[in-house]
């Protein structure tokens, strides 16, 4: 698959943000209520999950009708995220403003709603990709628990990034669980990629075309000059760099951001984390093999 | 319930692309049109198709044959590109199978054509919606036009006759007695999605004449050579009869 950077973006700010709440409400709930760190930490949440939002609307052709996409909910875990999506920031601004208004006891209501919502938001998104069944690299339960695992390690760094910024004392705290979170998304990503390298494709040229015989070997596709299909299901990016994306986001997403994480450097850490996620998630997309590719493979 | 498809005869298909080139000038006036082209004469031409023709070769040289193998989508009796789109746009008509793009409804978020195995699906560069093939529909059913143009535009164009179009769930149709009778198959059936259309294999064409179809061989009385030829002077068998 060819990666877009709309949904690169979407996945991992969106990931960022509801991570980042996650922190904020948890560490609430375990009594640290110092109301003007979870207000600004719940406006910086939003921040990052209204930007994802925005660079969503960059990957639609009629993005005018994008309202349109909430409608078929019960088969469609793309229009489950289109109602997560504004849900969950609903949840977490009222949270957020409960706190502004010093009602502590609405806003853990309301933020249990939002933490829930924001577990859901996390299995849509890691569902759109998990359900399709040919896309064999994607289809996987590690999907959605690697979606939910990265946007909490991003998450949780960026609240021990903010907490540094205030010179607060959980910073330290968000630093050790941020960590916990990060190499524990690198166990289950590690293991999406060791399960991926294993994987053998179903389809081959034989059931492409149904003729059964070894030697099939392509001669035109029909179009000279490429089409939708040539654009959007092939990166173009050869082994190299395929592997330069892998090993630099298995560094930027775990191994830098974590020893930056214990050392300390917060907010160096996090800015690092998401550079790291943005290329874990290019080579997510370039790494799932399209089954139409097998029509695709000389143009003459 | 009924399920419109095509049946595709690899055996037949030449690779002339006039389904492709039909299909083209039908639907982009139609009522799915228009289907864009960009840089249409330029140096990287692209564009819009319902329907491609590709060519594989199979064998080893000196051994390959050449396949013409014309894709287009299946109209799958069980369509993944259905039920992932957020919008409702992609649909597949009870009434007639065929999957369908509501134009008016489509976002453009791509996701149904990232569901389809098979390529089937085209976003068009001007109007940013999915577009695929609609079997035609706004030709199969006009009543305007005489019975025997009521066929997708792509089927009446192929000058081998390699296209047949008809219900697959009607025992008694053309294309399910070919895809019966002549071996016809669906495209990666390893993913369930139960194309509607079909294909025909390749066969090896043999013209076998045996012995006894140019001499008699059942002549148990051995008196067929016995026959005397008659002289030209004596009575035919209209003489005869016309006692």
């Amino acid at each position: 698959m060819r990666p877009a950077w709309s949904v690169v973006l979407l996945t991992t700010l969106l990931g960022a943000g509801q991570g980042l709440f996650l922190a904020l409400y948890g560490s609430d709930l375990f009594g640290f209520s110092f109301s003007g760190f979870l207000v600004g930490g719940t406006a910086i949440s939003l921040t990052l999950c209204g930007a994802g939002l925005a660079a969503s609307f960059f990957h639609l052709g009629r993005p005018e009708r994008a309202w349109r996409s909430a409608a078929q909910w019960r088969t469609s875990w793309l229009s489950r995220e289109v109602i997560a999506i504004p849900l969950f920031m609903a949840l977490a601004g009222t949270y957020g403003v409960m706190h502004w208004l010093g009602m502590r006891e609405g806003a853990l209501a309301a933020g249990a709603l939002a933490a829930v919502a924001c577990l859901a938001l996390y299995v849509c998104t890691g569902m759109i990709y998990a359900c399709l069944k040919f896309l064999q690299e994607w289809h996987s339960p590690l999907t959605v628990v690697n979606f939910t695992l990265l946007g909490t390690a991003s998450g949780f760094t960026g609240a021990a990034a903010l907490a540094a910024q205030g010179n607060l004392s959980m910073g330290k705290t968000y630093a050790m669980a941020a960590l916990a979170a990060t190499l524990l998304a690198a166990v289950t990503r590690g293991a999406a990629l060791a399960r991926n390298a294993r994987l053998r494709p179903r389809s081959s040229p034989q059931t492409a075309i149904g003729i059964k015989h070894p030697r099939i070997a392509q001669k035109a596709q029909g179009a000279m000059g490429g089409s939708f299909n040539t654009r959007e299901f092939f990166h173009g990016a050869g082994p190299m760099r395929l592997a330069a994306v892998k090993w630099g986001f298995l560094a930027g997403a775990f191994g830098i951001p974590a020893a930056l994480l214990l050392l300390q450097f917060n907010s160096i850490a996090f800015l690092i984390q998401l550079a790291g996620l943005v290329a874990e998630r290019w080579y997510f997309f370039a790494e799932a093999r399209h089954p139409q590719n097998l029509y695709y493979q000389a143009i003459s | 319930m009924t399920q419109l498809a095509l049946v595709i005869d690899l055996n037949v298909c030449v690779g002339c692309h006039a389904c492709v080139t039909s299909c083209k000038e039908w639907n982009t006036q139609g009522a799915a049109g228009p289907l864009s082209d960009q840089n249409p004469r330029g140096k990287d031409p692209s564009g819009t198709f319902f329907n491609r023709v590709q060519t594989f070769e199979v064998g080893e040289y000196p051994d390959t044959q050449t396949v013409h193998f014309p894709k287009s989508c299946l109209h799958c009796e069980d369509p993944p590109c259905v039920p992932v789109c957020p919008t409702g746009a992609s649909y597949k008509r009870a009434e007639d199978g065929i999957v369908l793009v509501d134009y008016d409804k489509c976002i453009g978020c791509k996701y149904c054509a990232w569901a389809c195995p098979y390529g089937a699906r085209e976003l068009d560069e001007a109007q940013k919606v999915m577009k695929k093939c609609t079997l035609c529909v706004d030709r199969i059913y006009d009543g305007a036009l005489p019975e025997r143009d009521r066929k997708p535009a792509c089927v009446l164009a192929c000058p081998t006759s390699a296209r047949l179009f008809g219900d697959i769930h009607d025992p008694a149709s053309e294309v399910s007695i070919a895809i019966r009778e002549q071996g016809g198959y669906a495209l990666m059936p390893e993913w369930g999605t139960h194309p509607a259309n079909h294909y025909l294999p390749r066969r090896k064409t043999e013209f076998r004449v045996r012995e006894e179809d140019l001499q008699r061989f059942d002549n148990p009385l051995k008196v067929d050579g016995l026959l005397p030829k008659p002289a030209a002077s004596e009575p035919a068998l209209d003489d005869v009869t016309s006692w």
